[in-house]
């Protein structure tokens, strides 16, 4: 068992004989009360999605998965085919399995797949990815504050806040763990 | 090197968060309150079941500097603020830092009920200060700060929003759970709420009403679902508190958390405190409420994670 500190997204656990995974995640505490951890959970057999309260000194039963080194090969509709680098054998994962790692998603990508008991329930992208920016509007003159933000739009079609000072075309640097754009890259 | 926009781009709320702690001196300066700094690394914190103090070479970290300030309003001073940065153990998400800020106002010869109309007068005059009106928008949700506010009693909110009653919920060991999930979502939503008169084992430091000793004298001011402030009647009984604290100190340590040495100085001069109300009110969270931000993270200059 361990301490329910140690709940994150993402995390496996054992729960009334079932699997799940943590798909959400906020520390509350009322005025002065209990600390609580509130989550939702994906179970991983039915993929039944259930809401638990866990409180400060619950513990919990982590599940023991498995994880593969995998490539990303393409995708077909919200099926997205990854294969595995050791046995080649070809998976199909659908998207509500991947959750936000379809956001990083680019040809040949390096994964690890999540397997329960042979079969697949999570894509872990890199924490810190490069990809090229194809659409976002061009550099607001007269703002050199670095303060402002506006939308990008990716190579993957996903849309996220970036500096003023990035262009189309640019490359840039994100953090897969809060989808937050980094940095620009140097080419 | 480029710039580190995540830092860069809380400008905005770094330029509002440092009008409205301005303000908020303005405030109680206008009110003959005087400002105090109390020390931060102290010997003995009020032992709290939930709240746990960070231990900083053989003393700890202040969770609040509420022992302090009632030191020096029994020494005979009537009317003080501080603005102070507190550390609690574990405590991290998107409404709280391990290192936060409070702003602490104590009074005497007052209750909480004039507590309540201070923040009725507060909560208007900083917003102006960030060029809001009376009304202001949080998340998407219109909130009213013209007085009078909500007023809902602990039991009331148990019957209004929650699915069992104040008295079954502490009996079973729900009264948290339901509160964070059945009944803070609702407080403050088109105005502020003063959620008052807490059963008296949450009492804490409060005193006990004198019409119904079941209750403490003790409220929380919510605005838009974000719990802002925590007050209290105080309790000048010094063999009560020093019970109290004991049966608290018991419980944290039946849970093998870190023991506190009694707070013995407080503990004897709080005989000499005139009746007085205090509060605490989370300044980051206030700041969140006026730049309607979604979390505490934007409007701190640094997450811990950002170290």
């Amino acid at each position: 068992m361990l301490p329910v500190g140690e709940l994150k997204r993402g995390t496996a656990l054992i729960l009334d004989n079932e699997p799940y995974v943590v798909t959400a995640f906020e520390f509350v505490k009322p005025g002065k009360g209990q600390a609580m951890y509130r989550t939702k959970l994906r179970n991983l057999v039915t993929g039944a999605v259930i809401e638990k309260t866990f409180r400060s000194g619950d513990s919990f039963e982590p599940a023991h998965l498995d994880q593969r080194e995998a490539q990303y090969l393409y995708r077909e509709g919200d099926s997205y085919t990854f294969m595995d680098n050791q046995t080649y054998e070809q998976f199909a994962i659908s998207e509500d399995i991947l959750g936000d790692a379809k956001n990083y998603l680019i040809d040949n990508l390096p994964v690890e797949i999540v397997f329960f008991r042979d079969k697949p329930i999570g894509v872990q992208v890199p924490n810190f990815i490069n990809l090229r920016v194809v659409k976002c509007e061009p550099w607001t003159k007269g703002d050199t504050s670095g303060s402002d933000s506006k939308p990008a739009t990716l190579e993957t079609g996903f849309v996220l806040r970036v500096p003023p000072f990035i262009n189309e075309g640019d490359l840039i640097q994100i953090d897969t763990r809060t989808g937050e754009y980094l940095s620009r890259v140097k080419e | 090197m480029e710039i580190n926009w995540r830092l860069a781009r809380r400008r905005k709320a770094l330029w509002a968060r440092a009008a409205i702690v301005q303000a908020i001196r303005r405030f109680f300066i206008e009110r003959d309150y005087l400002e105090v700094e109390t020390p931060q690394r102290i010997p003995a914190p009020a032992p709290e079941s939930h709240i746990d103090a960070i231990p900083a070479d053989g003393w700890f970290l202040q969770t609040s500097p509420e022992l302090c300030m009632k030191r020096l309003l029994a020494a005979g001073y009537p009317r003080l603020f501080q603005l102070a940065h507190c550390w609690r153990v574990g405590e991290r998400g998107s409404r709280h830092l391990p290192e936060f800020t409070l702003l602490e106002w104590y009074r005497v010869e007052a209750d909480y009920h004039e507590l309540m109309e201070e923040c009725e007068e507060l909560l208007p005059y900083v917003a102006r200060a960030v060029d809001l009106s009376d009304q202001l928008v949080y998340q998407g949700k219109a909130i009213h700060l013209a007085a009078p506010w909500e007023l809902v009693s602990v039991k009331e909110a148990f019957a209004r929003y929650a699915h069992l009653s104040m008295e079954e919920a502490l009996q079973r060991g729900l009264f948290d759970e339901v509160m964070v999930q059945d009944i803070e979502p609702h407080l403050g939503i088109d105005r502020p709420t003063f959620l008052y008169d807490y059963p008296a084992v949450r009492g804490a430091l409060a005193r006990l009403c004198p019409n119904d000793p079941s209750v403490a004298e003790r409220f929380e001011l919510y605005i838009g679902g974000l719990e802002l402030a925590n007050a209290f009647s105080e309790l000048t009984d010094a063999e009560e508190q020093r019970a109290r604290f004991v049966s608290e100190e018991a419980y944290r340590r039946s849970l093998g958390k870190q023991p506190y040495p009694l707070a013995e100085k407080f503990l004897q001069e709080l005989s000499n405190m005139p009746p007085a109300a205090g509060i605490a009110l989370g300044v980051d969270r206030l700041v969140m409420l006026l730049v309607n931000a979604a979390t505490i993270d934007e409007v701190v200059a640094f997450t811990p994670e950002e170290l």
